[in-house]
């Protein structure tokens, strides 16, 4: 009995051992940047660029029909973040992701995910000449770069011309520039009736949601400083105050909604504005099949006031990846300068309306924003973006700071002054460390 | 007797019913060979029945035993997700982990969230399943549709659901509109005081026809005869309830008991969907929403499993704590 359970448990072992731990190792050597054959991509699954990425894989193809590459859509889940690790520890990712969020490089840097793109002879002088000065927001704390500055969304102000025609706001130029000009139009917004609440970014605790209500307007207020700079959290300042302060305000008098919806509450007139980037735009024309939206834009407001688009906000980037099980690295960097070319460019921008992170974009498309002014103030916002820090625990960073932002801002239950001094502690111990508990 | 082949001999050992019972019997050392002992050694007396167990057992222990064994070894060590074949080092933390999440204020917060929750969704499960069945056992009319009904919510998929009570319950919903004056403020789902208490009702609602299945079920075992004689003594309906049915379905009662608190302990989808992942401000989060926000999101694996571990000890604890008292009832 004794011998027969010792078998069988060495076999339940072994095969266990063998579910859980295969996988092949990736080919981490240098010599891999050399190999070229098929390649594999993943895009994002927004209707344009699925029509974006199936354009440039099939033009790749004709081109280069021994290095065949095969594009699919990310794999359905709550956020890309998650699809990506899991594939990173797998060993299932494909060689390149055009949907890598910045704030998950670090992360997917210490797993030993993703590839260096310094390895590539010319890529460090290709990153910096098409991105400018703005590529350096995206090195890692090794001086390398573990992604490929691919395309921003900055965020501004969008409002519902309608509900504010309704509420006698003027719909041209409305009162948005400073906190309490947009504090007075938020109540008039809600106490005429003309929309059930002034703004609604998603009051839920995931760690992204501060990208879309307090970073931008951090941005702003603060002159473009980042949450962490030089390893310290710079929030716990007077201009981090001043935006919480604001926030605060439009929750505690119910200008902003604090429960879970589904679906787009400025799409569907539940809130009268709402902060997002241009690829929001092709759905409020209703090209997407919603309802179509007579809406504005406007920048984003400080406490000071601002009426410009040249004033920092979250840039809401998604770079391109190239990760560790990739075998054909030659091809992948081939390929992926090929759709980070002008011309690549040129098509995402008419595409999907989001901005390659590209110098001079305007006067390199200057045909397309002249065609479509409503782009044009996104085209001048990209070139004043913020990103996410890269530090180590960036994403444990950001839901501390949303956790204490949830209790305090959102929810009303200790000060907001309080809320983000201890998130600053919290953080700044956070960053100093590589891996660190919770 | 003839020479056969060791495998050909447990073969026919597995084939002859009776015979091999016998032969099964015979002390070692009797007339079979050395591979013959050894295969019963390791196979048992009955290798057809093994071989047919094996998958089972072989799922249980890829997907269930190795994890587990896993997940206590990662609660022990620093560690993190990587790729394959990358090499880091995973020291040796002892209770490190143990101790930052025995001294995490939101786990120790997502603790007394599933303890508000079991508070209200165990008693609430047994006593509507209790009744709904005993009313459904009962000849009314359209009772397979009522049965029907209770049923339908346990088989659709949670996330439907969830969008049906977030119209009921969000604020401004249909049950705001419902109750006037009366409703809460903030909204259900935004309260502090009331997010608990309403995943706990949802829970209670969806999982309700599955209960009231295996109560209609042991209700069929209690004796009519009972009732009739408790209906001779003029028992009441309430009487007859209490003295009959409850201790009639006493073990079912048990097994409901157990899996209302296994399903409270493993709650997720609930807090994840419904009120936006363990709002609001942390009051319907729990341990299991926090395992997969700190070792799935955050890479801390090695945290998460000592959530799970403790977990794991405290559904135990309960279970066994609730075996003893209902085995000292009988």
């Amino acid at each position: 009995m004794k011998l027969r359970a010792i078998v069988v448990g060495a076999l339940t072992l072994s095969m266990g051992l063998a579910a859980c731990g295969s996988g092949a190792a990736p080919s981490s050597t240098k010599g891999a940047t050399l190999s070229y054959g098929p390649i594999s991509i993943w895009y994002s699954n927004n209707a344009q660029e699925i029509t974006w990425g199936e354009q440039e894989v099939a033009a790749w193809n004709t081109l280069h029909p021994t290095q065949k590459v095969t594009g699919q859509q990310i794999p359905a889940s709550q956020s890309s973040e998650e699809v990506i690790s899991a594939a990173i520890t797998a060993g299932s990712e494909p060689c390149l992701i055009y949907n890598t969020a910045p704030a998950a490089v670090p992360d997917f840097q210490q797993a030993g995910g993703l590839v260096p793109l310094n390895d590539f002879p010319g890529a460090v002088s290709y990153i910096q000449t098409r991105t400018g000065s703005l590529a350096s927001m995206y090195k890692s704390p090794d001086g390398q770069y573990y992604q490929m500055p691919w395309k921003s969304n900055p965020v501004v102000i969008f409002y519902n011309k309608t509900e504010f025609a309704k509420a006698g706001i003027s719909t041209t130029n409305p009162p948005l520039s400073t906190y309490s000009e947009f504090l007075a139009t938020a109540q008039k917004l809600v106490s005429s009736g003309a929309a059930k609440y002034a703004i609604y970014p998603s009051p839920s605790s995931e760690f992204y949601e501060s990208w879309y209500d307090f970073y931008p307007l951090y941005a702003a207020e603060s002159g473009g400083k980042l949450l962490v700079e030089n390893g310290k959290a710079t929030f716990d300042s007077p201009a981090g105050q001043a935006v919480a302060a604001f926030w605060a305000q439009l929750y505690k008098e119910n200008l902003a909604g604090t429960a879970t919806v589904t679906g787009d509450t400025f799409a569907d007139g539940t809130a009268a504005m709402a902060i997002v980037g241009p690829w929001a735009i092709a759905d409020y024309q209703g090209k997407e099949g919603s309802p179509a939206v007579d809406y504005g834009v406007a920048p984003l407001p400080t406490s000071k006031g601002n009426t410009s688009y040249t004033i920092p906000t979250f840039s809401d980037a998604k770079n391109i990846g190239m990760y560790a099980s990739c075998k054909n690295r030659g091809t992948a960097w081939d390929f992926l300068k090929f759709t980070t070319s002008a011309s690549a460019d040129g098509k995402l921008l008419t595409l999907t309306g989001q901005m390659p992170m590209r110098q001079g974009l305007q006067k390199a498309y200057a045909s397309y924003f002249t065609a479509n002014p409503d782009y044009t103030d996104f085209a001048v916002e990209s070139a004043h973006v913020i990103e996410c820090p890269n530090v180590p625990n960036s994403i444990q960073v950001w839901q501390d700071f949303r956790d204490d932002w949830s209790k305090s801002v959102i929810f009303g239950t200790s000060s907001p002054n309080a809320a983000l001094a201890s998130a600053a502690s919290a953080i700044n111990k956070l960053v100093s460390s590589s891996s660190s508990l919770p | 007797m003839p020479e056969v082949p060791p495998l050909e001999a447990e073969l026919q050992l597995a084939t002859r019913g009776s015979e091999m019972k016998l032969e099964a019997e015979l002390p070692p050392g009797t007339g079979e060979s050395r591979g013959t002992r050894l295969a019963r050694a390791v196979l048992g007396p009955q290798p057809i029945g093994m071989a047919f167990g094996a998958p089972y057992a072989l799922f249980i222990a890829v997907l269930f035993a190795y994890p587990l064994g896993l997940a206590v070894w990662i609660s022990f060590h620093s560690y993190f997700f990587t790729a394959p074949g990358v090499s880091v080092a995973r020291p040796f933390v002892g209770l490190a982990n143990y101790v930052a999440v025995l001294t995490d204020s939101e786990v120790l917060r997502s603790f007394l969230n599933i303890l508000i929750f079991l508070v209200i969704n165990v008693p609430l499960t047994v006593a509507l399943s209790l009744l709904l069945a005993t009313a459904l056992n009962a000849a009314i009319p359209f009772r397979a549709l009522f049965r029907a009904c209770f049923y339908v919510p346990y088989v659709t998929a949670s996330v439907a659901m969830v969008a049906v009570w977030l119209f009921m319950f969000n604020t401004g919903g249909v049950v705001d509109s419902v109750l006037g004056p009366v409703a809460p403020v903030p909204s259900w789902l935004v309260n502090q005081n009331w997010a608990m208490p309403s995943i706990a009702i949802y829970v209670t609602w969806k999982q309700l026809g599955f209960f009231i299945l295996l109560y209609l079920a042991a209700l069929q075992n209690v004796p009519k005869e009972l009732y009739e004689a408790a209906s001779i003594d003029g028992a009441s309906w309430w009487h007859r309830l209490w003295s009959v049915t409850i201790p009639g379905v006493r073990t079912v009662t048990t097994l409901i008991t157990l899996l209302a608190i296994i399903v409270g302990a493993n709650l997720f989808t609930e807090p994840y969907l419904l009120t936006a992942g363990g709002g609001p401000n942390g009051t319907s989060a729990s341990p299991v929403l926090l395992m997969y926000q700190i070792g799935i999101e955050q890479n801390h694996p090695d945290f998460a499993s000592a959530l799970g571990v403790i977990l794991v000890i405290g559904v135990l604890l309960i279970v066994g704590v609730q075996r003893l008292l209902q085995r000292n009832q009988t």
